[in-house]
């Protein structure tokens, strides 16, 4: 697998929310606003990027029958960095999405790569496992969270557009979440099966 | 009285996987048959009530009165993974039949975002106001919490059996129109939203 593949695999062929429906948690509760979704995204992707680097990094000096104990320690020491950062220097962000940052610990994306991808590669393709993974959580956090957002509070990243009277508050209430995100599911899926197909038809072609 | 409306808050009206989002990944993975459900449920409803138990009582003990509140993700993580560990093997040699119907579930728990998140949940605001922190009061929460589990996910179990006979356009196919089924079952929940 070449480098660039490594990372961008991420994005949409095995983006982590959207297509392995990972970390389903984080994407339903805190995609009520873009801004929010951006930093989630971001928190998480810090977390992925430096545990799979240290885990990388020790996967031969960790023995084998109690790795996933060592893994879990290892992303909730840097889960609590973040957590402490964003309380200290973005305290309306730290608010807002409350429990959900010490919970990046039992996102099972984070732990899942390191069981799955750093406990088995080099460090250098680690990191852009890491990376590539996270960006591809927070382009589907967004993605949810913009319709979200437009549809419910008439706003984008905070910027309001459509008058409070026409809003559809569902959306930014529990069953939005729900509807949306399966909506989103549905049709990235249905738009990364026409891909492949007309790829194949066309090697067939040829 | 507190108590009745803290459970019923608990049970219908935060309900831990509708409305607070906690719990996703069971919800959707192991929701495909009622039976399966159920054990999940119950697995949970074990776990959580011993993990809340014992980080409430390391929480009031141990992480205010040393002033390390900041470890506490960590502790808290370690303390519910090597508690399931516990309770496998104890389940395994006290009660081979139980451990045959819970065992499954269990590793799956581990990373249960519901269990650490009602764990620090607790702690961060007392479950009844005037009460202040209390190890009773976060155990019974998380009784009262792991019931409501209960309900949403055999609920769901429910509508997915008969989700499987129904025709379903082919990019809506498995998890989309489960997530779909779910919001509107979250929708029937929030019909609960002003009954505490």
């Amino acid at each position: 697998m070449s480098k660039l593949n490594i990372l961008t695999k991420g994005f949409f062929k095995e983006n982590p929310s959207l297509i392995l429906v990972l970390g389903t948690c984080p994407t339903l509760a805190v995609t009520t606003s873009v801004n929010n979704a951006l930093g989630m995204g971001a928190a998480t992707t810090f977390v992925l990027l430096m545990s799979n680097i240290l885990i990388s990094m020790l996967k031969n000096v960790i023995p084998d029958k109690i790795r996933i104990p060592c893994f879990i320690v290892i992303i909730a020491t840097f889960v609590s960095m973040i957590d402490l950062i964003i309380q200290g220097f973005l305290p309306a962000l730290s608010a807002s999405l409350g429990v959900f940052i010490p919970l990046i610990v039992v996102n099972c994306i984070v732990l899942g790569r390191a069981e799955a991808f750093a406990s088995k590669n080099p460090v250098f393709d680690s990191l852009l496992d890491g990376l590539g993974m996270g960006i591809g959580f927070t382009i589907s956090l967004v993605l949810i969270a913009a319709v979200r957002e437009v549809l419910g509070a008439g706003s984008f990243m905070g910027f309001t557009f459509i008058p409070a009277n026409y809003n559809m508050l569902l959306f930014v209430l529990a069953p939005g979440a729900f509807i949306v995100y399966g909506f989103v599911m549905a049709a990235v899926r249905q738009i990364l099966n026409n891909v492949e197909a007309k790829r194949k038809a066309k090697q067939a072609k040829a | 009285m507190e108590y009745i409306l803290m459970i019923i808050g608990a049970v219908l009206v935060n309900n831990i996987i509708l409305v607070q989002f906690l719990g996703i990944c069971p919800f959707l993975g192991v929701s495909s048959k009622v039976n399966t459900a159920l054990g999940m449920g119950v697995a949970v409803l074990f776990v959580m009530t011993l993990a809340t138990l014992v980080t409430s009582t390391l929480q009031m003990y141990v992480l205010v009165p040393l002033n390390i509140t900041y470890l506490q993700t960590i502790l808290f993580i370690l303390v519910i993974a090597s508690l399931v560990q516990m309770v496998e093997i104890v389940l395994k040699k006290m009660s081979p039949s139980l451990y045959k119907a819970l065992g499954v579930f269990l590793p799956l728990i581990t990373t249960n975002c519901a269990v650490l998140g009602i764990a620090i949940k607790v702690t961060e605001q007392p479950v009844i106001a005037s009460h202040g922190f209390s190890i009773l009061d976060s155990t019974l929460y998380a009784v009262a919490i792991s019931i409501g589990f209960i309900v949403a996910i055999v609920l769901f179990a429910g509508l997915r059996e008969q989700l499987e006979l129904v025709e379903v356009p082919k990019g809506m196919k498995g998890v989309p129109i489960a997530l779909l089924t779910a919001g509107i079952l979250a929708m029937a929940f929030m019909g609960f939203s002003n009954l505490v």
